[in-house]
């Protein structure tokens, strides 16, 4: 019998590599169907390990000083001290489950006014010309630039804080229901008309849900926008919170806590991220689909 | 027993501007009665899909009107079902939630619903797909589904716009085969558009050719190819059949000397 190298033996060899070429689905999908499909997870991790360890050399070999770039073991070990020793004035758990609370207060705040506000825009033109002018100009200023206004107005209470929060979020979940209520084809509008639908069940079975991808969508963006601005707000006389707990620690040039908190902040936006990528995916399985 | 009329119809799209305005159809007579399988054949851009909106009262004309039992027609209901052209399910609902669709908006129970659903499904093959999500069916399938969707809400009369255009042509017989089989069963007034010579031909009762813009009427031939084949079965004879072949070479020469 002639010795020919088994085809399938080869792809087994390289199977390590192959993750990264061929992430489980054929070759010619990969290649002909939308670019950039694939699962990039692996290569995610990767990225992250390589980005710590370099982090860890460059600190390791003191070519910084520890005040500019604090070691990974550093940060670490305030992680645990101010978990149980606090800083500023409270433990990083109360710190973070402030900051959490007011995220997620402003986060509902705005679930519970943008969708409405959103869709209104969406569905009628005169709720459209009313609501564009006043987002349309806000949108693109930084938080920041309005903050002094909203001191002045609203004290330097809670109400505050939260309302900044509030309004960074607000305008990308109006406009993403806006557009998700535009994305729904006329042809199925048609069809449940002539199925006998009446105009409150074509908004409740078809409007509402070809909304509902974008709406979530603009839910994530907003979410987003709210860790965005946390630091923002929390400059305003705050006694607790991480955003808080950076600046108290800048200005006594305590660099590890200051990259502690960053990477708290981090990984709470990256968890809530996920969470509402879960939700998307339970809720709009059939989203980018059809 | 329904009887559809349109009566001096013309429509005119707006333009960009207020000089381009695109007229449609221009003056158009046309009455359906009974049973009727109507095919409307005419080239790409002709007005076809805009006859039928303005049938199915998704759009009203500019003059004229049209009358459905002597009412005229004020916008879209459930005695007028529709089958796109470009297929309109809900992606949200699998398949059995979309073929029932029509009976949850008259608020029947689940029990009653999935029982007619069901039937219909059945009628149109899909009847193991039920729970399937609607991208997981192919474009013949989802057609099909367009169709069950219709059937299930029992319309008098079926608007269908060109649903065979986008199949192969072993499927695209099958399924003129079904809505012949459909539409001797449930006795409704089809009123079908086809570029096809082919398709139009072997399902019409009554067969109108139409214009380039601004869309007309230009011919209207009475057929019986269809019921043939309801009888006989045969849909092969019936293609191949002299008389099939002289009026397909007739109609084709119409259609061609529009330009
Ligand atoms: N919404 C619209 N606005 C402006 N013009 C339109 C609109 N819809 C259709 N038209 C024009 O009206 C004419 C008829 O269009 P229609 O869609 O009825 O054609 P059709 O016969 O269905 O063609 P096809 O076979 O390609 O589907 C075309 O010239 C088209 O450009
Ligand atoms: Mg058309």
């Amino acid at each position: 019998m002639p010795t020919t190298t088994s085809p399938e033996k080869r792809p087994d060899q390289q199977s390590f590599l192959r993750r990264f070429r061929r992430p489980g689905i054929s070759r010619a999908a990969e290649e002909f169907g939308v670019p950039g499909k694939g699962r990039s997870l692996l290569i995610s991790v990767v990225t992250a390990v390589l980005i710590l360890t370099l982090w860890w050399v460059v600190a390791g070999m003191k070519l910084v000083s520890p005040l500019f770039l604090p070691s990974p073991a550093d940060v670490w070990r305030q992680i645990i001290e101010v978990g149980s020793d606090g800083f500023g004035g409270a433990s990083l758990w109360k710190h973070s489950w402030i900051s959490v609370c007011r995220v997620f207060a402003a986060f509902l705040a705005s679930c519970l006014t943008a969708i409405p506000i959103g869709l209104a825009m969406g569905m009628s033109r005169i709720f459209r010309g009313i609501f564009d002018p006043p987002i349309e100009f806000y949108r693109p200023i930084p938080p920041l630039a309005y903050l002094p206004l909203i001191i002045i107005w609203f004290g330097i209470g809670e109400t505050s804080k939260v309302l900044l929060i509030y309004l960074a979020c607000f305008a990308p979940m109006a406009l993403s229901t806006r557009a998700g209520v535009r994305s729904v084809s006329v042809e199925q509008i048609h069809a449940a008309y002539s199925l006998g639908a009446t105009h409150a069940q074509v908004i409740r079975y078809v409007v509402l849900r070809a909304a509902l991808p974008e709406i979530l969508t603009g839910m994530r963006i907003g979410i987003g926008f709210g860790w965005t601005t946390l630091v923002a707000a929390e400059m305003v006389a705050a006694a607790a919170g991480l955003g808080y707990m950076i600046l108290n620690a800048s200005e006594f040039l305590v660099t590890d806590v200051v990259v502690m908190g960053i990477i708290v902040i981090g990984l709470i936006a990256l968890l809530s991220d996920l969470l509402m990528r879960t939700i998307e995916r339970k809720l709009v399985p059939w989203k980018g689909k059809v | 027993m329904s009887r559809l009329e349109i009566r001096n119809v013309s429509l005119d799209y707006p333009g960009q501007s207020n000089g381009n305005k695109v007229q449609a159809l221009a003056d158009l007579n046309l009455v359906i009665e009974g049973q009727d399988f109507v095919v409307a054949l005419g080239p790409s851009g002709c007005g076809k899909t805009t006859l039928l909106n303005l049938l199915a009262g998704f759009i009203s004309p500019t003059r004229g009107q049209i009358l459905l039992d002597g009412k005229k027609v004020r916008g879209p209901a459930k005695d007028r079902g529709v089958v796109f052209q470009k297929h309109a399910l809900l992606p949200w609902m699998n398949v059995i939630e979309n073929a029932e669709f029509g009976l949850k908006l008259q608020g029947k129970t689940l029990t009653e619903r999935r029982k007619v659903a069901g039937k219909s499904l059945t009628l149109v093959g899909l009847e193991d797909f039920q729970h399937h999500a609607i991208y997981q069916l192919s474009g013949g399938m989802q057609q099909r589904l367009g169709i069950a969707r219709v059937l299930t809400s029992d319309p008098d009369i079926l608007l269908m716009d060109e649903p065979f255009g986008a199949l192969d042509a072993l499927t695209r017989d099958s399924m003129q085969e079904l809505i012949l089989k459909v539409w001797a069963s449930t006795r409704k007034m089809i009123f079908f558009i086809t570029h096809s010579v082919e398709e139009a031909l072997f399902l019409a009762t009554r067969l109108v050719v139409m214009s380039p813009r601004p869309g007309r009427i230009l011919h209207s031939f009475d057929l019986d190819f269809s019921r043939q084949f309801l009888e006989t079965r045969d849909s092969r004879a019936i293609k191949s059949g002299p008389e099939y072949i002289e009026l397909r070479e007739e109609i084709f020469s119409i259609v061609r000397n529009q330009g």
